[in-house]
């Protein structure tokens, strides 16, 4: 056994040499297998309108720099001490949320008299100067693809979402930054830029939405080299639309809702709506395997990748056709979707699109308590009819959705209110305490839908649900995109959380929810945090074998010396108690640098091993150095 | 490795107990019938879902894993489901409890009545009462007790009713259920009966450990059984068993439940009901089958005096805690959870790492009464049929006290009394064992008068009785000194003084005992430290680097040590000296009982051996079961017997190595 590995581990070092020698050649005689083409962009498209898209290069002109979604959106309390979310954009925009206050103060023992202030601008005497590689910078410049080393541009592209980046921001700590930003507008901008950054040895990290919450987007602090941030946001142009076969050929950094608005106008749409949707990119989702909130109709981003363009160091990685499947060996989009920008920067991406549905219907089923909710989720995928959307939350997220209630117009509203709630809580006898709601979304035509919701409430009422309404089913969803703003708001009073998913089989899904959410609550208590924190979940997806689960943990750092080392060590605490009991390591989040440690035990030695030579081969110089995944 | 040897121990004289609380005092002053009548409301776990001892069964009925493993059986033995379905709920109906709090405030006010006349006192220590209703309310609890007596589950059921705690759903052998109106009474205040053996049946096992599963998962009542499978009657604590604890801990491991207490409580009695019936099973006359016209006939103990108990509720473990960094629960995301599987390793290890620290936590926590250290002190005595002078008693058990308190032993002395007035009334409350009559105390080896003529060998059997009723009351101080005692006879017995020598020995006797004291597996060198910090802290021996030398006033403790272990010493040589002398080649392991106790009779009379004691078929049973696990004896199994191949130079060996005339071999596990 020993002989035969070693003499294995020689031909692997003898391989490897090769392929290294091999790289420092092409210099000299070197085949340009990265073909730098015409940008397609000039050649126009009659289809498909070219207007103005959401994401400019400076970001911090419509964005915020150390939180989360647009500057002129977010919560705050007024005057009154009524908290309110400014804004047009949403439709809570404008509102007057009455109840969060208490819901603040009850849950986290938060009060509005202690704020955790934000340092308001970003210092650039903060940020550690670039390291230029001139010679890099030179020939960049004589592409003319536009570039910038500006303190402000470098920052925003230095972090994602995580709990601990954006709180490192909020008091104006500032790590490992990109030396520089550039902005390829096409495909062959993109092989231009990774043809030079390997001839100058320069660290490539991509970077889409900024959504990641993985720690995906982080410098390594040990990155001595250049590292050039590649924004793909100005490669945002949907190519063609193929109406024959119904997909969509579509430069891959256009954002979630962009995509979705320029097929809209052509009646089409992709139905691939992650929660991050107004900020993250199409790349972004090849490169995490994201999924979507509709995935039960549209399918995830592995369903709904017909063909990938992706340019790595070695040279531009696709098929040659767009056969719907093909039996060819392993499936070479699986290196790519879920490589994290290891390997290369995706930059073109032929999607499946459908006719955009007739109907649209929100929904909700409030249980007795969440075993019921599951139980009836379980049996819905059981008999394959799970809705567009059907996600479970527990009592604790139906409390905290229930605080997020716009003030009433009406008194009439507000009476009706009171009779639904009368009559649940009393007439029904269900258990404020317990009781768990799930929120639905139909689509498709409208008989159909209509004939969709009967089954499901069929369903729903074998396991005790009683439907209850458009509105608690629209409000759940709504949460979803206001959550990372309510954070921002959490993080003014001493509020930081974070939240983090899995998937699991069906018959752990309860023991998973109550472990992990007990372990939050005793991990925190160990670590000295005094209030109880908020933990909870839901269930957000459903498969045939199982479900992807969604926590959110936020706790009251008053007290706390280090209090995102605490959180830390919390959420990784959580992690262990997920994967102890038969959880994944990451239903769509990906792994990024948050829980790469996991990555051995995730896919066994060998699985590791299996990746580790891809990379090798593909980007054997690190170019793409974010060191995420592996 | 040296420098290993670093004696961070925690001082066992430092460990902090809590006060105890006497419980039959307020039932002295108050009306037993309002008490039976009392509201009762425990605390009960958290995320409880009430559920009654039908719906219990049906829960048990429709598992996930009986359907399996009646699919399995089914497949196998080619019966029907039907059948196997009806022969479950059969199962079911014979085992399951049904606690009806009627009946328990019936027991409740009976055992009042007993225990008052019984017992001067029913010593508690409410904090750790306090701490199990914590407990129970945040996680499924197991109840751990001590089990020395038939009293132990209804005086813990007693207690815990008495201080509103959830009653427990108990495991009892199957021999309770016959008889018949106390069975079922006892069904009805929460035992559940299992058969004693139930080897290869996978029926059974499947039905019993999901019905225990379903209690804990659900968090129904605390489960409560004993670790040590049976009671002891040695009062040494036995070997844990291992079986109930692994099914247990099973629904934390899959991740069925956040966490598990387990809750060891040590019960320790004055005075033992069973005394003289449990030195006479030793010597081999069988115990009577529990039979309800037996119980009545033992009402005459109930004229006697039994002194106190103390019951000690331990701090509860945390199985998450100990379970951390030890076993990767991953391993049981790939296979159903209800398909029963084989523990891996890991997992075997650590169920039996924490059934011994739990056996452990039950012996640290009982208590000792100064008469534990009389009869210990008695047993020592040149000659057993004079005594010893009361003074020198007297002396020695202030001595022994001091000793014995130094190495954390949990000794109730009762300090507002003089040492004489301690030692009389010890002597008084066991007037059975013990006499004294010009100025000596003594064993009362001639206690029972017999009629007719004695054959000597009867003699003798019938003189060990009140020795061994006397040794089983040293015995509960044995957990104490035993470390200590091990590296005082390894000292003794080491050809130097040198230190990987003494550890040599250590480890070796350490191996040789280790069916007969608790002894952690895999702590021999933990072990080792703790006693040589015992004994340098009390400064009996000096350790340098390599040497380890007994202090002038170290000698007394030194041979009080040695001479504690020496029966046991002496006993294991006398087996290994059958063995090779006596033992025929066609001895069956039925017949070694018998013939080892005519073998060791013989010694007595001869007076080649000097301790009774080794008439213990306790001892004898732990000897054969030690060589049988070094291989110097095996079994052969033929169709209608068992018979033993023995291995007369390994046996020889081992017998030489215990008496000092052959050096130990080298520690093959752990060296220092």
């Amino acid at each position: 056994m020993a002989a035969n590995s070693s003499s294995d581990r020689q031909r692997a070092a003898q391989q490897r040499l090769q392929i290294i020698a091999g790289h420092l050649q092409r210099p000299t005689n070197y085949q340009p297998d990265i073909t730098a083409a015409e940008c397609k962009a000039q050649e126009g498209n009659p289809n498909v309108s070219n207007e103005e898209r959401t994401v400019p290069r400076r970001r911090q002109d419509i964005m915020k720099w150390n939180g989360w979604g647009y500057s002129d959106s977010r919560f705050l309390f007024n005057k009154k001490g009524q908290a309110e979310f400014t804004g047009k954009r949403y439709r809570l925009s404008g509102m007057i949320i009455p109840g969060l206050k208490d819901w603040m103060e009850g849950t986290f023992g938060a009060s509005l008299q202690h704020k955790a202030p934000a340092t308001p601008i970003l210092n650039s005497t903060a940020v550690q100067p670039a390291t230029i590689n001139e010679a890099f910078v030179e020939e960049v410049k004589a592409t003319t693809i536009p570039f910038s080393v500006e303190a402000e541009d470098r920052v925003f592209r230095a972090h994602g979402h995580c709990l601990h980046e954006i709180f490192a921001l909020r008091e104006g700590k500032i790590g490992r930054v990109p030396d520089m930003v550039v902005w390829p507008s096409c495909h062959s901008d993109v092989v231009k830029i990774v043809e030079l950054a390997s001839k100058h040895n320069v660290c490539l990290i991509p970077y889409g939405g900024g959504t990641s919450v993985s720690s995906a987007l982080e410098c390594p602090p040990e990155e001595t080299r250049s590292i050039v941030s590649l924004d793909t946001s100005q490669m945002n142009r949907i190519l063609w639309i193929d109406e024959k076969n119904l997909t969509a050929h579509v430069e891959a950094g256009i954002v979630g809702q962009d995509l979705e608005r320029l097929l809209n106008e052509s009646g089409y749409c992709t139905g691939h709506e992650p929660d991050s949707m107004e900020f993250s990119s199409l790349g972004g989702w090849v490169a995490t395997r994201a999924s979507g909130m509709k995935k039960n109709i549209y399918g995830n981003i592995e369903d709904l990748v017909v063909h990938v363009k992706m340019v790595t160091p070695r040279g531009v990685i696709e098929k040659s056709c767009q056969g719907p499947r093909m039996s060819t060996g392993p499936d070479v989009h699986h290196f790519i979707m879920g490589s994290e920008g290891t390997l290369g920067v995706v930059t073109e991406v032929t999607l499946k699109i459908r006719p955009m549905p007739e109907y649209q219907k929100y929904g909700s089923v409030v249980f007795p308590n969440f075993e019921q909710g599951v139980a009836c989720l379980r049996e819905v995928a059981k008999q394959r009819c799970a809705p567009a959307s059907i996600r479970l939350m527990d009592n604790e997220q139906f409390k905290f959705g229930h605080a997020l209630k716009p003030q009433v117009s009406s008194i009439f509203t507000s009476f009706l209110d009171g009779l639904k709630k009368f009559y649940i809580t009393k007439f029904k006898g269900f258990d404020p305490n317990r009781l768990c709601v799930a929120t639905l979304l139909f689509e498709g035509d409208h008989e159909k839908v209509l004939q969709h919701e009967k089954q499901v409430y069929d369903i729903a009422a074998k396991f005790g649900g009683l439907a209850a309404g458009e509105d608690n089913g629209q409000r759940g969803y709504m949460l979803t995109f206001v959550i990372a703003y309510l954070r921002d708001l959490g993080m003014e009073y001493y509020v930081i959380g974070e939240s983090f998913e899995t998937s699991v089989p069906w018959d752990r899904v309860l023991d998973i929810c109550r472990n992990v959410k007990a372990r939050i609550i005793r991990e925190c208590k160990d670590k000295g945090v005094q209030f109880p924190p908020l933990s909870t979940c839901r269930v957000t997806q459903t498969y045939d074998a199982g479900a992807c689960v969604y926590f959110y943990f936020a706790f009251n750092y008053r007290g706390l010396s280090d209090p995102i080392h605490v959180s830390e060590q919390v959420e990784h605490a959580a992690r262990e108690e997920i994967l102890a009991n038969g959880g994944s390591l990451s239903h769509h989040h990906g792994v990024g640098k948050l829980r790469k440690e996991w990555m051995r035990e995730t896919v066994s030695d060998v699985g590791l091993g299996m990746l580790k030579s891809v990379k090798d081969y593909v980007d054997p110089n690190n170019i793409f150095g974010n060191r995420n995944l592996l | 490795m040296e420098n290993k040897a670093t004696y961070s121990h925690t001082d066992p004289m430092l460990k902090k107990r809590d006060e105890f609380e006497d419980m039959l005092e307020e039932r002295r002053n108050s009306s037993d019938f309002r008490y039976a009548l009392k509201c009762y409301t425990p605390v009960v776990y958290k995320n409880l879902t009430p559920c009654d001892a039908n719906s219990l069964k049906s829960m048990v009925l429709q598992s996930d894993q009986l359907h399996y493993v009646i699919s399995q059986v089914s497949k196998e033995t080619g019966r029907t489901r039907e059948d196997l379905q009806e022969e479950a709920s059969g199962i079911i109906e014979e085992m399951a409890h049904r606690l009806q709090l009627s009946t328990v405030r019936f027991f409740a006010f009976a055992l009042c009545k007993v225990f008052k006349t019984l017992f001067k006192s029913i010593c508690v220590n409410e904090d750790g009462i306090q701490r199990l209703q914590q407990a129970i309310h945040e996680h499924p609890v197991v109840l751990l007790p001590s089990h020395r007596s038939y009293m132990d589950f209804l005086l813990m059921s007693y207690i815990l009713y008495t201080y509103d705690i959830a009653l427990p759903v108990i495991a009892a052998g199957m021999d309770f259920m016959g008889m018949k109106v106390v069975g079922e009474m006892l069904r009805m205040s929460g035992a559940f009966f299992i058969r004693r053996s139930f080897g290869g049946d996978k029926l059974y096992w499947a039905v019993f450990s999901e019905y225990v599963k379903t209690i804990l998962k659900n968090g129904l009542a605390p489960v409560e059984f004993f670790l040590e499978g049976t009671r002891s009657r040695t009062s040494k604590s036995l070997t844990p068993k291992l079986g109930l604890l692994n099914i247990a801990i099973d629904p934390f491991l899959k991740g069925e439940v956040f966490d598990i207490s387990l809750v060891p409580v040590s019960i320790s009695y004055e005075r033992i009901l069973e005394e003289s019936l449990y030195a006479r099973e030793m010597l081999g006359v069988p115990k009577p089958k529990e039979s309800t016209s037996g119980l009545f006939k033992a009402r005459k103990v109930l004229s006697e005096d039994y002194g106190s108990i103390h019951v000690y509720f331990g701090q509860p473990v945390s199985v998450r805690q100990l379970a951390e960094g030890r076993v990767n629960r991953c391993q049981f995301s790939l296979t159903p959870r209800y398909i029963p599987m084989r523990p891996n390793e890991d997992v075997q290890t650590f169920v039996n790492d924490t059934a011994y620290r739990l056996v452990r936590a039950q012996e640290e926590n009982m208590v000792l009464k100064p008469w534990v250290l009389l009869a210990t002190i008695l047993l020592q005595a040149e000659d057993l049929e004079r005594g010893i002078p009361l003074e020198e008693l007297t002396e020695q058990a202030l001595w022994l006290r001091d000793l014995c308190r130094q190495y954390g032993g949990f000794l109730h002395w009762p300090d507002h009394m003089t040492p004489s007035e301690v030692i009389s009334s010890s002597l008084s409350l066991h007037h059975g064992l013990v006499r004294l009559s010009e100025g000596n105390v003594y064993l009362a080896l001639s206690g029972e008068a017999q009629s007719g003529p004695v054959s000597p060998e009867e003699q003798v059997l019938s003189r060990a009785v009140p020795v061994l009723s006397c040794v089983s009351y040293r015995n509960q101080a044995l957990h104490v000194f035993v470390r200590p005692a091990l590296l005082a006879t390894a000292v003794h017995t080491s050809a130097s003084n040198n230190k990987q020598d003494i550890f040599n020995t250590f480890s070796f006797l350490r191996n040789m005992f280790c069916n007969e004291f608790i002894l952690c597996p895999n702590a021999t060198v933990q072990d080792f430290e703790e006693a040589c910090f015992l004994l340098v802290k009390t400064g009996v021996l000096q350790v340098s680097q390599q040497e380890m030398v007994v202090t002038p006033r170290g000698h007394r403790t030194m041979s009080f040590l040695s001479r504690l272990l020496l029966p046991f010493v002496q006993g294991y040589q006398v087996v290994c000296a059958f063995l090779c002398e006596k033992a025929s080649d066609t001895l069956t392991e039925k017949e070694f009982v018998q013939a080892i106790r005519k073998f060791v009779i013989k010694q007595l009379l001869s007076g080649t051996l000097r301790y009774p004691e080794v008439l213990s078929s306790d001892l004898q049973k732990n000897a054969f079961a030690a060589l049988l696990r070094l291989g110097a004896v095996h079994k052969v199994k033929s169709v209608d017997q068992t018979g033993l191949k023995i291995n007369k130079v390994t046996v020889n060996s081992l017998e030489d190595t215990l008496g000092g005339k052959l050096p130990t071999p080298k520690a093959s596990v752990a060296r220092l």
